[in-house]
């Protein structure tokens, strides 16, 4: 879609799709749920300072689950915290993402063959969208993954299957 | 998104089964309520949950409840042999990984009896890694620590002073954060050349950036004002509940294993231990923690300096030298029961060994975690405090919830 | 008095040490091969030797450095639990160890004496299902409250299934 300043030559108006408009605001300021549980806390945190700049992506930390829209499951999940995630997936409001950070929330990590305690992935709790691998993963790794999200984002759609549908059917009576 | 792999179910009874609140609600006066610092929280320390009784906004009680990132690391212990146990080490204390590793690998090397016969260069190496990541580790606890208070400053300049530790970590040994690198026996591989010329030029850089935290954080008049006597912990108090480390030393013990044990080369590096003077409050307050912290890194960048030395001119690397000579193939202690305990950043971090002599896997192998204990004494000095402070005393304990859970 | 860079010199031999406690009770074992010495002591006077320990004036064991449970197996049929004592003041360390039978260990909580021990025995009744007499407030601390099991002893088979979630990978 190009940068939006650039096409204000033409007087002022814009011509777009209202997918892409919603989709390009909704991925330029994706705002993380601060959920550091381990060792990828860490490095979220160090994602979030001034060498790796999480903010020129529009990535502000809340705290609260009820103003943000990306939860990013940061550390080991265990059998004790997973009531506790469940209720704070339920608590944000949509639309909203999930990133499994590190190895531990993909798929249980080096703890999958002994942890009785270690839920083997956050995936069996809440549905996920992009899981980023790593022990802990590098924090270009992680804007890696924030730059898939949005990825995923951009190619979203407001319209329902069943519009298509409709879409569909009605092309097919015409042809 | 894929909503075919879950499988949890929720049901309403679940949060009060798994954990069940200590306090009860019955017969509390009008005044007083029961507020729940839940497990996710805007503070650093990771997964902690706080019951707190106030009375209006002064506190009667706390009840911690732990458990939320118990990842089973003495059942893994159990179940792996012992130099495949080093990465759940790491990963217990993940702040400061070199200085856990170090401790477990002396452990199990005086087991062997090979703890003398490590060649000085091993020796000198793992104490250089082991003294920047305590540096590493500090500025942690330091820069969260401002952050809590409301200064948001010093942690971005902390965490950028951290990115050139981990850094020159990740040069020698591949990792950022999680090392695995100090071997039962020695080192998984020698420190790179020109390593010495880098590392001698971080201590030039971080030297006035020291002065200049504490100046914008350590005497700053709200900080100081923030952390003065708040949470004093009495010396007698400190010792029956097991705190070790900055927090003992803090209320007025000199008293540091790095001394005391003389282990690995330290009895022949020349430093010194800062305890907690009350300079500007009373004698054990967080304020004299934090200090003793800063003061542990001016301390640590002398080691380090050290180490270079003695690395650069008596224990030259040569052609010859192999780190890994010493690490045996089979590791099979003789049946004995072994405690080892180190100076970790935050405190005395002890291994109980059990080795049944037949098997290269130990039999039973627990880890007395600092943070464990040092948690335990939140309780006794945040009674009669207000809440702003009591996250004041929960800052300068510096938990790692990693090792805490275990 | 705050500087322990030396070792003092009124460091109490082992012999010494194993009188102070002989004359509390009859029924001990020394064992010499760990690492501080280990005296190995009856469950019934736990309690009156680390009174002992902790208030004489020549032993003064003011820290509680470890409290460890220990599975010993089906077969040999015991617990044990272990405890390493150390002395600031004076520099040296004991091995107390205590041998339980495996089915409904108990035995006296010092939590009273140490208050470190508070923390340490409920980690060691969640991992073992050890019993501490005495003890304040003996509850789970690492895992749920609801949780089926004591995973650290040697025959211990997890659940299938824990809130719908398969434990296994």
């Amino acid at each position: 879609m190009g940068l939006l300043d650039q096409r204000f030559e033409n007087g002022g108006v814009i011509i777009t799709k209202v997918d892409d408009l919603l989709n390009w605001a909704r991925l330029s300021s994706m705002w993380p749920m601060t959920f550091g549980l381990a060792c990828c806390a860490i490095e979220f945190m160090s994602t979030g300072t001034t060498v790796y700049d999480m903010d020129r992506f529009g990535m502000a930390p809340r705290s609260s689950p009820r103003q943000a829209d990306v939860m990013i499951v940061a550390g080991t999940v265990t059998f004790k915290m997973a009531d506790r995630i469940k209720r704070l997936y339920e608590q944000m409001a949509e639309p909203r993402y999930v990133i499994s950070m590190g190895s531990c929330s993909n798929c249980g990590g080096p703890y999958w063959q002994h942890g009785y305690h270690v839920v083997k992935g956050v995936d069996r709790i809440i549905p996920v969208d992009v899981y980023v691998p790593g022990c802990p993963p590098r924090p270009e790794a992680l804007i890696g993954g924030f730059l898939k999200l949005q990825e995923k984002i951009r190619n979203e759609t407001l319209m329902t299957p069943k519009a298509i549908e409709r879409l569909l059917e009605k092309g097919k009576q015409h042809a | 998104m894929p909503t075919d792999s879950i499988q949890y179910k929720f049901k309403a009874n679940n949060l009060v089964d798994s954990e069940p609140n200590k306090l009860r609600e019955d017969g509390l006066r009008a005044e007083e309520m029961i507020i729940n610092l839940g497990p996710q929280h805007p503070s650093t320390h990771g997964v902690l949950r706080l019951e707190v009784l106030m009375d209006g906004e002064i506190i009667k009680e706390v009840v911690p409840h732990l458990g939320y990132l118990h990842r089973c690391f003495e059942k893994h212990a159990e179940s792996v042999p012992y130099n495949q146990v080093i990465p759940y080490v790491d990963r217990m204390d993940y702040v400061a990984s070199m200085n856990s590793e170090h401790a477990y690998a002396m452990g199990v090397e005086r087991m062997l009896g090979i703890a003398d016969q490590l060649p000085k260069r091993v020796e000198y190496i793992r104490v250089l890694v082991a003294e920047l990541n305590r540096i590493a580790s500090h500025f942690i606890a330091i820069g969260t620590y401002g952050m809590d208070i409301g200064a948001f400053t010093p942690f971005f300049w902390v965490m950028r002073d951290r990115e050139h530790i981990l850094r020159l970590l990740e040069w020698t040994c591949g990792a950022r954060l999680l090392y695995n690198y100090i071997w039962i026996g020695g080192l998984y591989y020698d420190i790179p050349v020109g390593f010495e010329d880098r590392c001698e030029e971080f201590i030039k850089y971080i030297k006035p950036k020291l002065s200049e935290l504490e100046t914008v954080l350590i005497e700053n008049e709200i900080f100081v004002q923030r952390t003065a006597n708040v949470g004093v912990l009495p010396l007698d108090l400190a010792i029956n509940y097991g705190v070790t480390g900055p927090m003992l030393r803090g209320s007025g013990l000199r008293f540091d294993l790095r001394k005391v044990d003389g282990y690995s080369v330290y009895p022949e590096l020349d430093f010194n231990i800062p305890i907690g003077e009350g300079i500007k409050g009373t004698v054990g307050d967080c304020w004299d923690r934090v200090w003793v912290r800063m003061q542990e890194i001016h301390e640590s960048t002398k080691i380090i300096e050290q180490c270079l030395e003695k690395l650069q001119k008596e224990h030259k690397r040569t052609k010859e030298f192999d780190p890994q000579a010493l690490v045996p193939k089979k590791i099979r202690p003789q049946a004995q029961d072994f405690y080892v305990r180190a100076e970790n950043p935050k405190g005395e971090l002890g291994f109980f060994f059990r080795a049944d002599g037949k098997s290269d896997i130990p039999f039973r192998c627990k880890a007395r975690a600092c943070s464990f204990s040092n948690l335990s004494v939140l309780p006794e000095i945040s009674r009669g405090v207000l809440v702003a402070d009591l996250i004041a005393i929960i800052g300068s304990i510096d938990v790692v919830m990693g090792e805490v859970d275990r | 008095m705050n500087d322990f860079s030396k070792k003092e010199s009124n460091m109490l031999d082992f012999q010494q040490l194993i009188e102070i406690v002989k004359a509390l009770s009859n029924d001990l074992r020394i064992d010499e091969k760990t690492s501080p010495k280990a005296i190995i002591v009856p469950a019934s006077a736990l309690n009156k030797i680390c009174q002992e320990l902790y208030q004489n004036p020549s032993t003064y064991f003011d820290m509680l450095s470890c409290l460890t449970g220990i599975d010993n197996g089906v077969e040999v049929n015991t617990m044990e639990v272990v405890y390493n004592l150390y002395s600031i003041p004076f520099n040296h360390h004991v091995m107390l160890k205590v041998i339980l039978l495996r089915e409904n260990p108990e035995i006296d909580s010092i939590s009273e004496i140490w208050r470190t021990a508070n923390w340490h025995e409920r980690e060691a009744f969640d991992m073992y299902g050890i019993k501490f007499i005495g003890h304040p407030d003996l509850r789970r601390i690492l895992l749920p409250a609801d949780w089926v099991g004591h995973p650290l002893k040697k025959d211990y088979v997890h659940e299938e299934y824990y809130r719908d979630v398969k434990v296994e990978y």
